[in-house]
Order: structure tokens, then sequence, then C-alpha cells
């Protein structure tokens, strides 16, 4: 009998590695499981300090500025060049609209493109703040452009998405993040 | 016109491998003599329309047909004609068609080569593989097809990673491949036996050839792999633990051990249900490896697509293979008779040593590659895990295997002493000793005397074998040469497999030694490290067939004597825009000197130096132990029934 269970033993292995590849890949299917992210290491902790000269048409800011606001804000790192970024524009202009206030910087970007940028897809930040030499988004520990964080409103970070944000990531990553701080 | 006839090369191979896994199955199973012996034949069909349908991949790659989507995608006019033939199989789709295409030569040549074997086995085994291949080429057919169109066709192909247009990467796969699949042929004999319920020592003597077969082509592929990324990724390392390499290790090791089972199953009829288990664990680990880091689920560079719902159907697959066998094994693996009895310390007991270690190996690099996984799944935590875990865990392991390797050949079956077979090593061990003591009084850390000193304890030991085994000294010379040259291909095969596993430990002890660093140097400046000194000349353009090179000429002398003028470059490629370093190494045998240039800042080159002791002999001894693995494999007494080639005499054939 012993022995029985024993030469089931590697059958009963196998069963459940399988079983384990077929939920990772079930929910990786529906986006709830990405092997390949990586989490922000802000998640939890307060903003760094920075505080960033103006970008037309908006008005510079700082840690401290975003602190002051006392409401969550969702910061929204962004480029004239990056091609993500005009994709996810859209669902920025939505969110905007929804009434949640967006703040935006212009990430290694010179002032007229960035300026030309929000003139040409619509401006979705209420202020927005340019980041030429890139030294915050290196305190941010920014992957690349896009990239948003939800601050709370003691501005820590809640919630954070490396790459553009689209409906289904707002619908269920953003939109539960933020019914979380209300 | 041509991805058309692929495409139907393709489906009818398909449509051949099904009857393949049918009718042997049936026939063996009614005992219909006839249907077992159509398989043959049938299996030799599916390998050549299989055969076709890949020629017509390589062809349409040639051609530049961009109005095929795999082409279109990776491959580009100006792409070099050795790149557009191998590039066939550097993507998803052509992979998998390669992969079917040698698991059907692996059919043809059980075909071929099994004329000797019982009927019914052969039926069975040949079977087996058709039902495997029939699974592949329908995930191709259905969920990845090489000969899809895309209209309207571009004008010109996005082109190959850059990464990939390397000679020693072209070559890579397909002996990867071979090794992978070729434990197909013992996961069928497996299966087979399983079915018949009977395991006997020709058996045993059957499997073993093709194991090690696949396993000489397994250590290969892996060794190429790892110069590959030695030399192309200009990190200066050789093994990054990265799930793929981890996914080609895991077959080796469990290889490794089913070589040596296989041994204690041919002369003693032993450990029959355990050599079957690794038989069919061998192969599942191939199968895993091969198409579960593709479908993106483990973090890795290697991962092609990203596609869940191919993922799905793999799993299904492997599930049908996997799940299959080892069911079948639960249930019939009782049925196989137990064989010969042996006392602990025997040399089955050293050979079951050898497969603990192997695969207590093999399970510990199975945790540190799934770990992040489940530790994602389970507790939402991200981790990665590194080299440090690995070398941790690897490397305690690997020393009493290796001390053991040395004492195992030559042990007595059954029952042995430790006592004098220790005592027939004692130069060995002499030896050892002082080349650890003597290279831990040098740079040497504590471990890695002990590896100098281990690889020292292989090389001798393998010589020390066969020294015993001619009796060297004991006897005449004129005796010895004669007990010489009697002995067996296997006993050589044997000795070199082993004494190549020591020149690799000592090629990896010593690139633990390497030293680098990084210097910013402008033309007419010299930089010195590890007693080198290098003195960059000049910076200048070089065009090349699909990319833009930036090349550094550098001068190397030691003690004021030139050793060397050295050119590393950089590889821009426009069309997929991506840079690739082109390490120089310079490399005298012992020690290989390594250039990489790096970026330009205000016309001076940032460089990275480095200075890696016995690295040539990470590779060397992997071929070596390759080429114990083929010498056995020519010993005609490897091979049932193989018959002594008759000396025809001329005259004998009128009479």
């Amino acid at each position: 009998m012993n022995r029985r269970i024993l030469l089931l033993a590697p059958f009963g292995a196998a069963v459940v590695a399988g079983a384990g590849f077929y939920s990772v890949l079930g929910r990786m299917k529906t986006g709830t499981f990405d092997p390949h992210d990586v989490p922000s290491q802000l998640i939890g902790r307060r903003v760094p300090d920075f505080d960033l000269p103006a970008q037309a048409p908006g008005q510079g800011f700082g840690s401290a500025d975003l602190v002051a606001q006392g409401r969550p804000v969702l910061l929204n790192f962004f480029a004239s060049w990056c091609v993500p970024c005009v994709v996810e524009h859209p669902e920025l202009m939505k969110l905007s609209a929804s009434g949640l206030p967006l703040w935006g910087i212009a990430y290694k970007d010179t002032v007229p493109a960035a300026s030309g940028f929000l003139a040409t897809h619509g401006n979705p930040f209420a202020r927005v703040a340019r980041d030429a030499p890139g030294q915050v988004a290196i305190d941010f520990g920014v992957y690349g452009v896009p990239e948003s964080y939800l601050l709370d409103k003691q501005g820590i970070v809640r919630w954070r998405m490396a790459g553009p944000l689209t409906p289904a990531v707002v619908a269920e990553g953003l939109r539960p993040a933020l019914a979380k701080l209300v | 016109m041509i991805p058309e006839l692929g495409h139907f090369a393709l489906a009818l191979a398909c449509a051949l491998a099904l009857a393949q896994t049918v009718l042997p199955l049936w026939g063996a199973h009614r005992n219909d003599a006839r249907l077992m012996a159509a398989a043959p034949a049938i299996a030799v069909g599916q390998m050549l329309a299989l055969g076709v349908s890949f020629a017509c991949l390589v062809l349409a790659s040639v051609d530049d047909d961009f109005s095929v989507l795999n082409v279109a995608q990776n491959s580009h006019t100006l792409k070099p004609l050795l790149y557009k033939v191998t590039g066939a199989w550097g993507n998803h789709e052509g992979s998998i068609l390669l992969w079917t295409l040698i698991l059907a030569l692996c059919g043809g040549a059980v075909a071929a080569f099994g004329r000797n074997l019982p009927s019914a086995l052969r039926a069975r085994v040949i079977g087996v593989l058709g039902g495997s291949s029939a699974g592949f080429m329908l995930f191709a057919l259905l969920a990845s097809n090489p000969f899809t169109r895309i209209f309207p066709a571009p004008l010109d192909g996005r082109d190959m990673n850059p990464l990939l247009q390397d000679p020693g990467l072209a070559f890579h796969p397909p002996i990867l491949y071979a090794g992978y699949v070729g434990f197909a042929v013992p996961f069928a004999f497996a299966v087979a036996a399983l079915l018949e319920g009977r395991i006997d020592a020709a058996w045993g003597r059957w499997v073993r050839p093709w194991t090690l077969a696949s396993w000489c082509l397994l250590t290969g592929g892996i060794a190429l792999g790892s110069w590959w990324a030695y030399y192309e990724l200009g990190w200066g390392g050789y093994w990054f633990w990265d799930p793929v390499e981890n996914a080609s290790l895991l077959p080796w090791l469990t290889g490794t051990a089913l070589l040596h089972s296989a041994i204690v199953v041919e002369k003693r009829e032993a450990l029959k249900v355990w050599t079957v288990l690794l038989a069919i664990g061998t192969f599942s680990l191939s199968l895993s490896g091969t198409f579960l880091v593709r479908s993106g689920i483990l973090n890795s560079v290697h991962s092609f697509a990203n596609d869940p719902t191919r993922g799905v159907f793999i799993l299904g697959l492997l599930g049908l293979v996997i799940g299959g066998s080892l069911l079948l094994f639960a249930f019939r693996a009782p049925v196989l008779a137990p064989g010969g009895l042996f006392a602990p310390l025997s040399r089955e007991g050293a050979l079951v040593f050898n497969n603990i270690m192997l695969c207590s190996m093999a399970a510990v690099i199975i945790t540190g590659t799934m770990w992040p996984l489940v530790a994602d799944l389970m507790f939402g935590h991200k981790i990665s895990v590194g080299a440090p875990f690995f070398n941790a865990t690897v490397l305690p392991l690997s020393l009493p295997l290796f001390a053991a390797m040395t004492i195992a050949p030559t042990m007595a079956w059954k029952r042995a002493q430790l006592g004098p077979a220790l005592l027939r090593l004692w130069w060995v061990a002499l030896a050892a000793l002082v080349v650890g003591l003597v290279t831990s009084l040098g740079a040497a850390g504590g471990l890695a005397a002990a590896a100098f000193g281990l690889s020292a304890w292989l090389v001798l030991g393998a010589l020390a074998e066969l020294i015993e085994r001619v009796r060297l000294f004991r006897i005449p010379l004129a005796d010895s040469f004669a007990r010489l040259r009697g002995l067996r291909l296997q006993t050589f095969g044997t000795a070199l497999g082993h004494a190549g596993m020591g020149i690799t430990v000592a090629g990896i002890a010593g690139m633990s030694l390497a030293t680098q660093s990084v210097v910013l140097l402008h033309p007419g400046e010299t930089a010195e490290a590890a007693g080198y000194v290098w003195k960059l000349e000049g910076v200048y353009d070089r065009p090349g067939p699909n990319y833009a090179e930036r090349v550094a000429t550098l001068t190397i002398t030691h003690n004021g004597a030139v050793v060397a003028t050295v050119e590393p470059s950089r590889r821009t490629f426009p069309v997929q825009r991506m840079t690739t370093t082109e390490a120089a190494i310079e490399t005298n045998g012992l020690a290989d000197i390594y250039t990489v240039l790096g970026e330009e800042r205000d016309g001076a080159a940032v460089l990275r130096l480095h200075y890696n002791p016995l690295a040539p002999w990470i590779w060397l001894g992997a071929l070596v132990m390759a080429a114990g693995g083929g010498l056995s494999l020519l010993d005609r007494r490897a091979r049932v029934g193989a018959p002594a080639r008759a000396k025809v005499r001329p005259g004998d054939a009128v009479a």
C-alpha cells in the first residue's frame, strides 16, 4: 500500500505543478497577474522631496504642494516623444473629467515639445512641472514613461502603474485603489 | 506556393504521426504482426514529410518571402545568408517546427536502427514517439503556424534580434534541441516497458546509447549557450542562473543520473522502477524546460512569446504527455520484477549515491527557479532568486559527488570495500591535496582551492582508473600495453567524461578569481590590470552588412612585450534599434584577456578590462565530456546485437 502511494507521488507532484501553472496562465489572461511586474519601493511611503519648475501651460510644483492638496492626486510622468503616452492620453482626459486631480511631470522633454503635446491632445493636468534632467524620476524609481502614482491626502504613494493606463488598468487597478482612499 | 507546400507537408506529417501512434500501439496490444510492421515505414514517412516542411520554411526565409508573417517578423533583406537560414528556427514558430523535426528524426532513427528490437517493443516505442510528435505538430498547426501569410506583404522585414545574429547561437538551438528531444527515446522506451510490464538487461542496453547520445548533445548545447553568453553579452560571466539556463541544466542533471542508473539495469537488473521514473522525468523536464519558459510565465530574457493562450494549449499537451506517463507509471511500475540485490557499499550503491546527489541538485534548482513564482502566487511577495542561492546550495551538493566520482569506478559490483579502493588512489589523493594547498597559498580562497583540488582529483582519478585496469608497473610494460589495447572504448569514454568534468571544475574555480576594472581612456592613454597594460590606440567607425560598428583598437603589453592587438566593438542595428557589444577575447589557453568597449564621453572611451584565468577550460571540459560520451557510443558492445563487421577476403565471394 505504501509502495502504491510512493509510486503515485510523481503523478501527484505533476498534477500540483500543472494546476499551479494553469492558475497562473488564467490570471495572466485576465490581467490580474503579471510575473514580470516589479513593484515600486515607494508604495506605502511618502513621495520623495522635490521642487520642479513650471512647464507651460501649467504651474510648477513640489512635493509640499502635493501634500498641501489634502486630497488624493494622480501624478503622471509623460513625454511628448513617448508613443504609449499618446495611447493613454484619452484615459487621462476621462479621469480628469471625472474629477480626479491629475498633476503631470514632463520627463526629459523640451518646453515647446511638451506644451505642443498638451495643446494637440488636450491638457488633463491641473498643474504641470518639468523634469528635464530626469533627476526627480530617479528618486521616484520611474521605469520609463508613462508612469503614474496615486497619492493619498497625506502624500503617501498608494498605487502605481508602470506603463500606459488602459481602461482595464483604470477599472481593475486605479479605481479600487482610489475607492479605498475615500 | 512554397509556404503552402510546407503547410501541407506539416499537416501530412501530423496525420502520419497520428497513424504512427494508433496503428503500432493497437497492433502491439492485439499482437497483430502486420500492424506492428507498419510502424517503421510510417515513422520514416512522417520524418520525410516534416523534413520537406522544414525545408520550405528555410527556403521562404532565404528567399525573403515577407508575405510569410514569420519571415517578415524575423528577417530582413540585408541580413547575412547564414542568419537567414538559422533565423528560420530563431523564433517561436520556427523553433517548434525544428523541435518536431528532431523528434521525427528520433522516430526515424529508432525505425532504422531498431531492427534487432523485439517487434512489439519497437512498435510501442515508435507509437509513443508518434504520439508526442502528433501533439506538438497539432500545436504548430493550430496555435503557432510558421507558414501564416500576411496581406499586404511588407517591403522589408523587421530583422532578427541582433543578439541572435551570431555564429555560436546559430547552432546552439539545434544542438540543444537535439539533446532535449533525444531524451524522448529513453522516455518512449520507458513507457513501452511499462505497457509491456517487463524490463530486462537488454532494455537497459538499448536505452543507454540513446541516453548517451542525447546527453552528449545536451552537454554540447549547454556549453555552446554558455560560451555565447560569455563572449556576446559582454558581461564577462558564463552562467547566470537564468530560468532558461536552469531549464537546460535540469534535464542534464537527471539525464546524467539516468545514464548511470541505466548501467545498473544493464549490468545487474536492479533499480528498474527508478530508472523508468528517471527516463520519464528527464523528458518531462526537457518538455517543461522548452515550453513553459516560452509561455512567459517565468521571468526570462529568452521568452519569445508572451501569450497565455498558447500557454494553456502547451500546458494541456504537457499534461497529457507527462501526466499520462506518470499515471501509467503509478499503475504499472509494481509489475516490474525487482532484480539483483546489492550492499550499500558497492558499485551499485555508489551509482545510487550519484543519482541521489544529482537529483537533489535538480530539486534545489527547480525550487530556486520556481520559488519567485510560488511566492508571488501564494504570498504576493515579489522576490528574485539569484546566483547566491544557487551557489550556496548547488556547490555543497557537488563536492561530495565529485569526491565519489573518482572512487566509484574502482569499486566492485554487489559488495565492495572502501579501504582497498582508497588505497589504490593514494597518489591521486596526495596530488589533489597538494594542488589544493598550493592554490590556497596562492590567490585562491577556501572554496576555490577545494575546487582546484577536486579537479585534480577528478582528472588524475580518471587516469588512475585506466592505470589500474592495465596494471601499469605491476606487470611488464608490454603486458600493460596489450591490456590497454584490449580495453573497451566505454572504459576510455568513462575516464574521458569524468576528466572533462574535472577540467570544467578547474575552469569554474579559475573564473572565481577573475578580475575586472572599468577605465575611461583617451586615445594614447594606458591602463593597467592583472599585470597587463592596455593602451587605447584609437576609436573608429566600421560599416557592417546590417549594422554600424564602432571599433576601439587597443594594444596589450605584458612586461613591455606586446601580447596582442584587440578590437572590441559596439554594433548598432538600425532596424531593431539595438546595440550589441562584441567583446575582444585574447586567449592563451590558460587565461582570457577580455576587453569590452562601453560608451564614449568627450573623446574618451569607457572600457572594461577583464582577466579571466582558466576561462576556456569551462567549455573545453564540456567538449571533453561530450567526446567521452561519443567514444562510449562508438563501443560496438554498447549496441545490442551489432554484429562485428566480417572481414571480406577477396575470393570468398566467388566460391
